[in-house]
Formats: structure tokens, sequence, C-alpha cells
């Protein structure tokens, strides 16, 4: 089991309701994966600047020092960190590879999770209540965010492997279910020249989907591939700059609803993480059919 | 709670599930009806009453919403999740919105209406529960039915009926496809005495001669991996 959870506020008015709308969401499906938990906010892009979500193990990480160690390394002023206990967002002008190549040096024990121009990522071992209070999720504005909270049936435990797991640039996806083909589809991939991180079936999928979209593949047609591709159960939840998308497997073995309104379009695991949406009594609420493609744009 | 008074009525938002449903079990007076607001997706929302009581359940149910019921009569005002009436004994269950997967599952008596669309497995194992359905089921509806009668006056999703036993089905609308062993009879006089009889017990007006009769082929019965390429 695992729960998983999106919000896409339409009404630009609304947005800074974003994180205290979905974090409800988010702790309700605790009760569906006690193990880790993890987010991904969207918001808008900073002209020439790109944002890197860091994790380190270390509570009390010294992110000033950080902060002016990388300026200096760069001779830069402009560089910006967002620091929370163990999580940092770096907004700089500096390419990610050359970024991260630094990164390595200055300190290993600093992860990657994500990399893009309007996408941060949040995720830890723990629960999402402990989660969503150390990081602050009620005060998240942005456009729309998804959420996991995991009950891990393979692969370890640890920060890395919890979702939502992302690929390339502001491209995450989180997953209820297990695939039964990982292990094939990361051959596959690795023959490709695809990096992987961890031995996490979703971290399959996800990056599946994101070397398909580079390839040229429009997200549906890449998905449509997934669908051949992909063995096992899943109802995957997915976020670019300007969608969120929804789909489940054949025989939609693990549940999703989605309830849309004209301010906003929430999906979940479960409806009772989302009874406390504002006018969610008269919203639109519908299962998603199996094999087929839920889109919404921002 | 005051197990007298004829109305009683419980608060999710103010009172525990635990307290709801230990009520329902042993401190209902006679002639009860039970009111129940806020329910807001919690599951096992009255499961297991074994009384003569009406409940009413104003709003959307979670998982299992009146599982194992026997005699009550429970009506959910909204929509239920995953395993609405799961294990019905006897009793009526009527969901006035749509019902997630596994509607009715494994139930053995008692009638279970769906006034919306039932998603997936509705009735999966029936074992002589009776089920109607005023819109479409999803998938695999039917699977393994052993026993009860399941109508369906929408449409039906892909592999109806896949392994049928003694289970009926009657499908109004365009159904996706069959499952193994599963095919099409015609109607009998007994088929449109039971739709007259489930149809007018649910309250919809729809023309018995409209359905389709599907029931098992009893092909694998006795399973013989010799004859694979001739299963469904």
């Amino acid at each position: 089991m695992c729960g998983i959870v999106g919000l896409l506020v339409k009404r630009a008015e609304l947005r800074v309701r974003l994180g205290e709308w979905a974090t409800p969401m988010f702790v309700c499906m605790a009760d569906r994966g006690l193990d880790s938990g993890g987010m991904a906010v969207f918001g808008s892009a900073q002209a020439g600047t790109r944002r890197m979500s860091l994790f380190v193990g270390d509570r009390q990480y010294d992110w000033q020092r950080f902060l002016e160690s990388f300026r200096r390394a760069f001779s830069t002023d402009s560089a910006e960190i967002l620091g929370v206990e163990n999580h940092g967002i770096l907004i700089t002008s500096v390419a990610p590879p050359r970024v991260k190549t630094w990164l390595a040096e200055f300190d290993s024990a600093l992860l990657v999770l994500s990399v893009g121009r309007s996408m941060d990522i949040f995720k830890d071992q723990g629960t999402a209540r402990e989660i969503s209070r150390r990081y602050r999720f009620a005060e998240l504005t942005g456009t729309h965010c998804v959420g996991h909270t995991r009950m891990a049936t393979e692969s370890a435990v640890t920060p890395a492997h919890s979702h939502p797991f992302t690929a390339g640039e502001d491209f995450c996806l989180v997953h209820n279910g297990s695939l039964s083909n990982p292990y094939m589809l990361c051959r596959m991939l690795e023959k490709q020249g695809v990096h992987f991180d961890t031995d996490n079936d979703t971290e399959a999928a996800c990056r599946f989907i994101e070397w398909r979209l580079r390839e040229g593949d429009s997200l549906n047609l890449a998905i449509e591939r997934a669908f051949e591709e992909l063995d096992g159960f899943y109802t995957l939840l997915m976020a670019t700059t300007d969608a969120m998308t929804l789909v489940r497997d054949a025989f939609a073995c693990k549940p999703a609803v989605v309830a849309e309104t004209d301010d906003y379009v929430a999906v979940s695991s479960e409806f009772r993480s989302m009874a406390h949406l504002p006018g969610v009594a008269e919203a639109k609420i519908f299962e998603p059919q199996p094999e087929t493609i839920y889109s919404w744009r921002v | 709670m005051a197990s007298v008074a004829p109305t009683v009525e419980f608060d999710l938002d103010q009172i525990s599930l635990r307290e709801l449903n230990q009520f329902l079990h042993h401190d209902l007076g006679s002639g009860d009806h039970v009111e129940i607001t806020h329910p807001n997706g919690r599951h096992s929302i009255a499961v297991g009453i074994d009384a003569d009581v009406d409940v009413q359940i104003r709003g959307h149910a979670g998982y299992y919403v009146a599982a194992m019921n026997k005699r009550a009569h429970v009506t959910v005002h909204g929509n239920v999740g995953w395993g609405v009436a799961e294990n019905i004994m006897s009793g009526v269950v009527r969901v006035k919105g749509n019902a997630s997967a596994s509607a009715a599952s494994s139930g053995r008596g008692g009638l279970v209406i769906i006034e919306g669309d039932a998603a997936s497995r509705c009735g999966i194992s029936m074992k002589g529960c009776d089920i109607v359905v005023g819109g479409n089921v999803g998938h695999v509806s039917g699977f393994m039915g052993q026993l009860g009668r399941l109508v369906v006056c929408g449409d039906a999703g892909a592999g109806l009926g896949d392994s049928l036993y003694e289970a009926v089905i009657y499908v109004r609308g365009q159904i996706a496809s069959l499952g193994a062993d599963a095919r099409e009879e015609p109607l009998s006089k007994s088929d449109i005495s039971a739709l007259v009889e489930l149809l007018d017990q649910a309250g919809f007006a729809h023309e018995p001669s409209e359905f389709k009769r599907i029931a098992s082929s009893r092909t694998l019965y006795h399973w013989n991996a010799a004859h694979l390429g001739s299963y469904g």
C-alpha cells in the first residue's frame, strides 16, 4: 500500500492556499504509508535560474556556510539558498552539471533530489505529519503539487527511495503499486545511457517516461508506450510545469479518486483525504478508468 | 447515548467511528432510526449490524460501509468506497451515488442497490445476494459469482461474468466483453419475474425484456488442461 495525493489550483488568486489545502490530504494518506513521505511543488520559474532541491542526513546542516562556499567557488553573488534543517533549495544561474560536480567534491553527503526551473521536491523517511511540519508544507504556494506516503513493499526505506521520483528537469512521478519488470526496464534504459540513483521500481517507470519525452514523444505517447512496457500494478500521478497527469493500470488495481471544482482538481488514493476541501460536496467526483490518461493543465 | 429514542443522531465529526459501531452492535432499541452525519469518506461505517434498524448516512462513505450487514436497511446519501456491503447476509443497502470497486463482494443474501455506477469487480464472488445497479459496472464484474442475481441497468465493462458459477447477470446496455465461460442465454419467464421483482424493489422503471441474461456455460466446472484452447 501507499498513498498518493495531488492538487492543482486553477484560479491564480487561490494559489497561495495550495499548501494549506494539500497538507491535510498528505497527512491523512499517511494511513496508507508510514515509512516515508514526500511532496513536489510547482511555482513560477525565475528567468535564467534553476532550482536544485538538496537533501542531507544532518538535521542541523549549516546552509549559510554552504551558500558562502558555493558563491566563492563560482565567484557569484546571485545564488540563494532556502534551507530548512536537512533540506535546501539552491537557486542559481550556474549550469546544473557544474553544480553537481562541485557538490560531489564539496560534501558527498549531499543528495540532489531534483533540478528544474519551477519544481521543488521535499522527501524523507518518517511520517507525513512530521515531514509536513518540518518543511512547512502548509505554507507552500504554487500552481500544483503531488505527494506520496510510502509503505515499502520492495527496495530499501531511505530518503532516496522515497517518492516523488524525478528525472530530467521539472518532471516528477509518484506511484501506488508495484512493478514486476523494473530490472528489465533498467537494463534496457542503461544501454541508452540512462543513469539510476536507486533500485526502486518507481524510478524505473519515472526514467522510462522521461527518456521517451527526451526522445521526442509527447507525454501522452510516452504513457501509451509505458502501458505496453510496464508490467505490474500502478496508479501513477505525474506532474510537469504546466500539467498534472494521472493513469491507472489495465486492472485499475490500485485506487484513485478525482474531485474537480471551478477552483481546483484534487487527486487522492481515497476520498476521505479530500473531505476538508472547500466546495467538495458539490465537486465532480469520479474514479479514473483503467489505461486512460487524465491530464489537467495549469 | 440513549438507546430508547426512536431517532438517534451521530455526527462523525464529534464522536468516534468505534462509538457509533458499538452502539449499532450493542445498544440499539427496537424501532430505532439512526442518522449519521459527516461521514467524510471514513471507512467501516455501520459494519456488522445484526438488527432491524434503519440507518441513513448523509454524505460520502469510505471502504466497507455496511459490510456484513444482517437485517438492517442502510442508505448512503452519497458515494461509497471499495467493498460496500461486502459479505452482506440480509437486509438492504442502498447507495444513492456511485460505488467504487468490489461492491457487495461475497454477499450471501440481502439486496444491494447502487443508484449510480459501480466500478470494477462488482459482485465478485457473490454467494446469494442480489445486486441492482442503476448505471454501469466496471470490468470483471460478477467474477466467480456462485449464487444470486446481478442486474445492470446500464453498460458492463470487459470480462463480465468471468468464471461464473450459478450467479446470473442481467444487463440492459452494452457489454464490452464476456469473461471466460460466460455466455448469453435467452430470457425465460422466471428471468422476467426476477427482473420485475428486483427492478421494483430498487425503484427502476425499465422494461424487463430489454435485459440480456448472462450465465455460466459450465465448461470450467471440470477444468481440463487439454481443453485450454477452448476456454474463454
